[in-house]
């Protein structure tokens, strides 16, 4: 088990690596002179050849390669040339931390609200119940988040004025102010994982439903809320954390768009106006990490296998 | 939005279930199907005929017709230049299908090319592609686009380009999943021991093998493209104004949601009617034709 972690470990640092070498590689090839952009248009040749010996880049690849991977992980990320700030602080302080709270609200939206209506319609199966889960997420797996958005906006905000439109406040300085910004924006992003969860819910739980253990349970006489929810539902556990390790980048992807609609300043927005303003550093910056976040939680969900499930603990 | 690889527990019943509905025709047999195939061809037919059933042009702009809600003249209203939404949405479909095509045609090529060099080369070669695959998977197709976009720059053909590399990740892996089981039947083994040449093998033997798993892949994810070209224009990085793309009409229309809201719900339920659509067409077809999810009856 130890020497699976580590292989685990040492496959997710590779990647890790050629995400880093590639994005890397994106600030290389991006259109436009580093060092033309920094002098301006009148410069001297030897101003422009001592500015390009001082940044390293008559280097070799692999050497700027280090250098600019050495920097990253000590936290220099380098100045955003167009509002002059320090874009560690800007993406690693303040945006990751609107992305993530987003993430984190709608994932607990989309379990709380997928599990149970996945585990009814797996119970209730056949029935007009079923029928409407199973339109409901089918709609709610192909709607696109953005305009889901855009019309709850519309319906609770404009129409029924229950919710703020816009802006945010963190739900970790001021809690019931913060929650009530992040409502309208989580209930957009999750809805397409409420939708997915309960799809795969009721699927998987169809099938342990025929499990002997099951009838081994109900053979005891216990009860039936009991046999659903403590065997059944424990079973499908597993499945559900794989599928959702693997759909971490749609979640990721689609705070990128629900910050945008909400006007959320999250990496989403930092990486649209980064485009816009072509600040490649900055969209380096967001690539790499969206890229960690998910490669660093796919590696979580592998290891924490032998947690959920026994078996899988005395695995060599 | 990708489609979720959610792999349903196959049925037991599934060769059974073959056996008593050969007969019967898939459009019989599965009826919201066949009402989804028809409305995705509604679509394709629709941006076809563009030219002869708009009633306006898409980028006619009138003073006298700006913001106007549904009505006779303008069926689903006008937006904020006066141009007519029902025009542009029509055309819309032009874009979000030639886009959604033409990119999933380079990720298909590209995973093809990738994913059969991982499936046939062995040792550290295959090691590194499937790192190679494993970091292009690590990134979310609409962020990897957005990558890509910062190189290339706006426009449809950047788009196409942008949306369709962002598509070679998840292609290579299943092409390369399929190439595993077929390099190991018999009739490759044979070939081989027939000193056939290596190529020729790929040829006649892999290839035809793995071709068919890919269509039913393309189908499927071409849903996933129209909606990542579409995403990108409604951040306002994909697509440039004024081409009637739905994406960009979205955008556009946010910030008159309070009077207008017709403005980003027209182009936006364009949108999801089609996405809707071919996911029923795409889980039709993988259904019926994918022996590892067949569910059972």
């Amino acid at each position: 088990m130890l020497l699976h972690a580590l292989a685990r470990i040492g496959q997710t640092l590779a990647v890790l690596f050629v995400v880093s070498v590639a994005s890397f590689g994106l600030l290389k090839l991006a259109p436009g002179d580093p060092v033309q952009i920094m002098l301006g248009s009148e410069y001297s040749p030897e101003a422009y050849e001592s500015l390009v010996a001082e940044m390293g880049l008559d280097q070799p690849f692999l050497v700027q390669y280090a250098h600019w991977a050495l920097n990253f992980v000590q936290g220099d990320w380098g100045t955003s040339f167009v509002a002059h700030t320090d874009i560690f602080t800007h993406a690693f302080k303040e945006a990751l931390p609107v992305t993530l709270t987003l993430a984190s609200f709608s994932l607990a939206f989309a379990i709380l609200i997928g599990v149970p209506l996945g585990v009814l319609s797996a119970v209730k199966k056949d029935t007009a119940f079923d029928a409407g889960a199973a339109v409901f997420a089918l709609t709610g797996t192909a709607f696109p988040s953005f305009l889901l958005g855009i019309l709850l906006i519309w319906f609770f905000g404009v129409k029924l004025g229950l919710f703020p439109v816009m802006g945010y406040v963190s739900p970790w300085q001021d809690f019931w102010t913060g929650i009530y910004h992040i409502i309208l924006p989580s209930l957009t992003l999750s809805t397409y994982f409420i939708a997915m969860i309960t799809r795969l819910t009721r699927a998987t739980l169809i099938e342990v439903l025929e499990q002997p253990y099951i009838a081994a349970a109900r053979a005891r006489g216990e009860p039936n809320w009991r046999v659903i929810w403590v065997h059944g539902v424990r079973n499908i556990a597993m499945p559900l954390v794989t599928i959702l390790g693997l759909q971490l980048g749609v979640l990721l992807q689609g705070t990128v768009l629900t910050e945008t609609v909400f006007n959320l300043p999250g990496i989403g927005q930092m990486l649209t106006s980064a485009v816009l303003g072509r600040e490649y550093a900055v969209v380096q910056a967001g690539v790499m990490m969206t890229a960690t976040l998910f490669i660093g939680v796919n590696l979580l969900v592998d290891l924490s296998y032998p947690l959920l499930d026994p078996r899988l603990r005395d695995r060599k | 939005m990708t489609h979720p690889d959610i792999s349903e527990p196959s049925g037991h019943s599934g060769a059974q279930a073959i056996k008593t509905t050969a007969g019967r025709s898939i459009f019989v047999r599965r009826p919201f199907f066949t009402a989804a195939l028809l409305v995705a061809l509604g679509y394709v037919l629709a941006s076809v005929f563009a030219p002869w059933i708009t009633p306006y042009s898409p980028v006619a702009q009138s003073i006298d017709a700006m913001m106007k809600p549904p009505s006779v003249a303008h069926p689903l209203g006008t937006d904020s230049y006066g141009k007519d939404i029902l025009s542009r949405v029509i055309f819309g479909a032009r874009y979000a299908l030639a886009i959604g095509f033409f990119s999933v045609l380079i990720g298909a090529t590209g995973g093809l090319v990738v994913g059969l060099a991982a499936g046939l080369s062995g040792g550290w070669v295959e090691w590194v592609l499937m790192r190679l695959i494993d970091s292009i998977l690590a990134l979310p197709s609409l962020i990897l686009a957005v990558a890509f976009i910062a190189i290339l720059g706006q426009g449809v053909d950047k788009v196409i380009i942008a949306v369709g590399l962002s598509l070679i990740g998840p292609f290579a892996r299943t092409v390369r999943a399929d190439v595993m089981q077929v390099r190991v039947q018999l009739f490759v083994e044979a070939a081989h021991l027939m000193s056939i040449p290596r190529l020729k093998v790929i040829w006649r033997h892999i290839l035809p093998n793995v071709i068919f798993p890919l269509a039913v892949q393309v189908t499927i994810r071409i849903s996933e493209a129209i909606l990542v070209s579409s995403s990108l224009s409604f951040l306002g990085i994909g697509v440039t104004p004024p081409t009637p793309d739905w994406g960009l009409m979205i955008a556009e229309g946010r910030a008159f949601v309070s009077f207008a809201p017709w403005m980003s719900a027209m182009p936006g339920f364009a949108l999801a009617l089609l996405l809707i659509a071919l996911s029923i067409v795409g889980d039709g077809v993988r259904e019926e034709f994918d022996p590892k999810l067949r569910r059972g009856a």
